[in-house]
C-alpha cells in the first residue's frame, strides 16, 4: 500500500530533487476518481483502474507544467513551498461543494471479501490484490527503468540533467513522464486503498502521503527497491505496534525508526552515500 | 552610557507598539477581535524568526520548528498553572513576573530539547534533516496527544484548559521588540557571520576554522528558544492547547511565512507574519459566509503566485534600515 505511493515519491525526487508533498493529494483524487466511476458511471474494475491512473497521470503533468517547471532554476526552497502550496489547493478545492465536498464517502465494494486461512494465517482476497498489484507494479518499473529508451532518459536526467540535455535528451518530456508515471501509481494506490478501507474523503491524501514519503527515505530516496522496502518496514512496525502497545503510539513509533536509520545510514537503507566535493 | 542609549532605543518602538494599541482599543477604534488578532501575528512573528535563524541565516533545513513551538507552550502553561493558577488574579504582581518567569522556562525548556534532538541529527544534512525533523515533529505530536497518561494536567488528546489569559498587548509587544533586538545583534555578531557562512559553504567554513557543528547546535537551539517563547505567549493568549495546534501543518505555516519573506531576511519575515495572520483572519471577515471555504483555496494559489513571480521571496536582500548592520547603514 505505502509501497505504491512510496514509488512516486522516490521516483520525482531521483530525478528532480523536489519533495513532491502534492503526492499524497494526487493519491485522494485517484481514489476519488474511481468512487466516481464506479458510483455514477457503473464502470467495471478495469475500467475504474484507466480512469484513476490517467486522471492521476494527466493531473500530476499540468501541476508539473504549471507549478514546478518555471521553478526549475530557482531556489529550491522555492519549489518545495509551492508543492506544499498545491497540496494545500488541492485539498481544500475538491473539498468545496462544488467538487468533491467536504464529507467521508462510503466506497462502494466492486466484489465480495473472501477471507480463507493459510498455514494459520487468515488472509483476505483484498490483502492478495494489494500485494500483487504492489509487486506487478514494482517489476513494470523496473522494466521501464532499466530496459527502456525513456528509462534510460530517466536515469541520465537523474545524474546530470545539464548533460543529459546536451546529449540529446529531451529533459521536458522525460520530467513529464517521471511525474505522469508516480501519479500512475498513486491512481492504483488510491484504488486499492479505497477498496481496502471504503471510507475517503478529500484529506486522506495528508497521513498516508507523508508515511509513503517517510518509508521512501527509509529505503534510500531515489532507489526504487528501497521504496518497498522502505514501505514494508513501515507497515509492519505499525502494525506491530497496534497490536502489541497501543494505536495511539502508532506514528510515533514509525518516525523513530526512522530518525535510528538515518543517523547510522544517512541516506536510508539502500541508499548511495555521496562523496562530498569542493 | 551607551548601554543606556541603547536600551532606550529598543524600549521606543515598544513603547510606540503597545502605547498605539492601548490608545486605539480606549478610543474604541479597535475591536477586541482585530487586538486578539494582532497579538497572534507578533506570536507567529516572533517564532518565525527563530526559523529564519535556523534555516534563513544557518541553512538548516528544518520541517519540526511546531514541535518546540509546542514545547515551550506546553511548559510554560504548565508552570504557570502549578505555581500561579490558585492566585486566579491576572494584574497581581507576582502573577506577571511568574508569568515572565514561565516564558522563559518555556525558551529554556525548547532549547534544551533542541540541543538533545540537534547533537545527533544535525550531521544529517539538506533534506534528510528536514525528514528527520519532520519525524521529530510527528513524535512529538504523540508525545502530546499521549501527554495525560504521565501528567494528567496536560490533557493529552483532550486539549489542555485552565490555562490563565496573560498574553496582552505590552507582552507581545515586548517579546517581538526583543526578540528583532536579539536576533539583529546576533546575526551582525562574529556568531552571525559564522552562521552564515555555513549556510553559504560549509566546508568553506570549516576551512577558515570555524568549529561548523558547534556553530549549527548553537543556531539551532537560539532558534528553537525564539519558538519555545512564542509557545508560551500563544498558550497564555488562547488558553487553549490542543496537540493539533502543534503538527506538522504548523511548521509548515512558520516555513512558509519564512520563504515568502525571504530567506535569511528579518524584515521579509516580519511584514510575511504579519501579512499572513491578517491575511488569514480578514478574509474570515471579509468573504461573505458562504464562500468561506474559499479561504484555503485562495491563499495556496496566492503563494503559488508569489513563489513564481517572486521565488527569492518578496524582500529579496533589502531590509529595513533599523535591521541593518552598523556599517551598511
Amino acid at each position: 500500500m505505502y509501497a505504491l505511493i512510496a514509488l512516486g515519491y522516490t521516483m520525482v525526487y531521483g530525478i528532480v530533487r523536489l519533495i513532491n508533498f502534492a503526492h499524497g493529494d494526487v493519491f485522494m483524487v485517484g481514489a476519488f476518481l474511481a468512487f466516481y466511476a464506479i458510483e455514477k458511471f457503473r464502470l467495471p474494475l478495469p475500467a475504474v483502474l484507466a480512469v484513476a491512473v490517467g486522471g492521476c497521470a494527466l493531473l500530476a503533468i499540468v501541476i508539473e507544467r504549471v507549478a514546478y517547471k518555471p521553478l526549475r532554476n530557482a531556489p529550491r526552497i522555492a519549489a518545495l513551498i509551492t508543492a506544499i502550496g498545491v497540496s494545500l489547493f488541492l485539498e481544500y478545492f475538491t473539498a468545496l461543494h462544488q467538487v468533491f465536498g467536504p464529507n467521508f464517502y462510503a466506497f462502494p465494494r466492486p466484489f465480495e471479501v473472501v477471507s480463507r486461512e493459510i498455514g494459520g494465517i487468515t488472509v483476505t482476497n483484498i490483502q492478495g490484490i494489494i500485494l500483487l498489484a504492489t509487486f506487478g507494479c514494482l517489476g513494470a518499473l523496473q522494466y521501464v527503468v532499466h530496459r527502456t529508451n525513456l528509462g534510460r532518459g530517466m536515469r541520465a536526467v537523474s545524474y546530470d540533467f545539464v548533460t543529459a540535455g546536451l546529449m540529446g535528451v529531451n529533459v521536458n518530456a522525460v520530467i513529464s513522464f517521471t511525474f505522469g508515471l508516480g501519479a500512475a501509481l498513486a491512481g492504483v494506490g488510491g484504488v486499492l486503498y479505497g477498496i481496502a478501507y471504503p471510507q475517503i474523503n478529500t484529506f486522506m491524501g495528508v497521513m498516508p502521503g507523508l508515511k509513503a514519503f517517510t518509508a521512501a527515505v527509509l529505503g534510500g530516496i531515489g532507489s526504487i527497491p528501497g521504496a518497498v522496502i522502505g514501505a514494508l518496514i513501515m507497515g509492519q512496525s505499525e502494525t506491530l505496534t497496534t497490536a502489541y502497545l497501543s494505536s495511539t503510539y502508532r506514528d510515533g513509533i514509525a518516525f523513530i525508526l526512522l530518525i535510528a536509520v538515518l543517523l547510522f545510514r544517512p541516506t536510508g537503507i539502500l541508499g548511495k552515500a555521496r562523496t562530498e566535493k569542493v | 552610557m551607551g548601554t543606556l542609549k541603547n536600551i532606550g532605543k529598543a524600549l521606543l518602538p515598544f513603547g510606540v507598539i503597545a502605547g498605539g494599541m492601548a490608545l486605539l482599543t480606549g478610543r474604541e477604534l479597535l475591536n477586541p477581535y482585530w487586538v486578539q488578532i494582532f497579538q497572534l501575528a507578533c506570536v507567529v512573528a516572533v517564532s518565525a524568526l527563530g526559523l529564519n535563524l535556523i534555516y534563513g541565516f544557518t541553512g538548516l533545513f528544518s520541517l519540526g520548528h511546531a514541535a518546540f513551538y509546542g514545547v515551550g507552550a506546553y511548559t510554560a502553561a504548565l508552570l504557570m498553572k502549578l505555581y500561579v493558577g490558585a492566585y486566579g488574579d491576572e494584574a497581581f504582581l507576582p502573577a506577571q513576573a511568574a508569568f515572565l518567569g514561565s516564558l522563559a522556562a518555556g525558551g529554556i525548556a525548547a532549547a534544551l530539547l533542541a540541543c538533545l534532538v540537534g547533537l545527533p541529527t544535525l550531521r544529517l544534512t539538506s533534506d534528510y534533516l528536514g525528514i528527520a525533523t519532520l519525524g521529530f515533529g510527528v513524535i512529538m505530536k504523540v508525545i502530546f496527544d499521549n501527554a495525560d497518561s504521565f501528567l494528567p494536567q496536560l490533557g493529552g488528546a483532550r486539549g489542555m484548559t485552565g490555562i490563565v489569559k496573560m498574553t496582552s498587548v505590552p507582552w507581545v509587544a515586548l517579546c517581538l521588540v526583543a526578540a528583532v533586538v536579539i536576533a539583529r545583534n546576533l546575526v551582525h555578531s562574529s556568531y552571525g557571520r559564522a552562521l552564515i557562512s555555513i549556510r553559504e559553504d560549509e566546508i568553506a567554513a570549516s576551512t577558515m576554522g570555524i568549529d561548523t557543528f558547534r556553530y549549527k547546535v548553537l543556531g539551532f537551539t537560539a532558534g528553537c528558544a525564539f519558538a519555545g517563547v512564542a509557545g508560551g505567549l500563544y498558550a497564555h493568549l488562547y488558553t487553549f492547547l490542543h496537540p493539533s495546534n502543534f503538527d506538522f501543518f504548523k511548521s509548515f505555516d512558520v516555513l512558509m511565512i519564512v520563504v515568502l519573506g525571504g530567506l535569511g531576511n528579518m524584515s521579509g519575515t516580519l511584514v510575511a507574519s504579519f501579512g499572513w495572520i491578517f491575511l488569514l483572519e480578514g478574509l474570515r471577515v471579509a468573504l461573505p459566509p458562504e464562500y468561506i471555504e474559499l479561504r484555503w483555496v485562495m491563499i495556496p494559489v496566492l503563494l503559488i503566485a508569489t513563489m513564481l513571480l517572486r521565488p527569492q521571496g518578496l524582500f529579496g536582500f533589502r531590509e529595513f534600515p533599523f535591521l541593518r548592520s552598523r556599517g551598511d547603514r
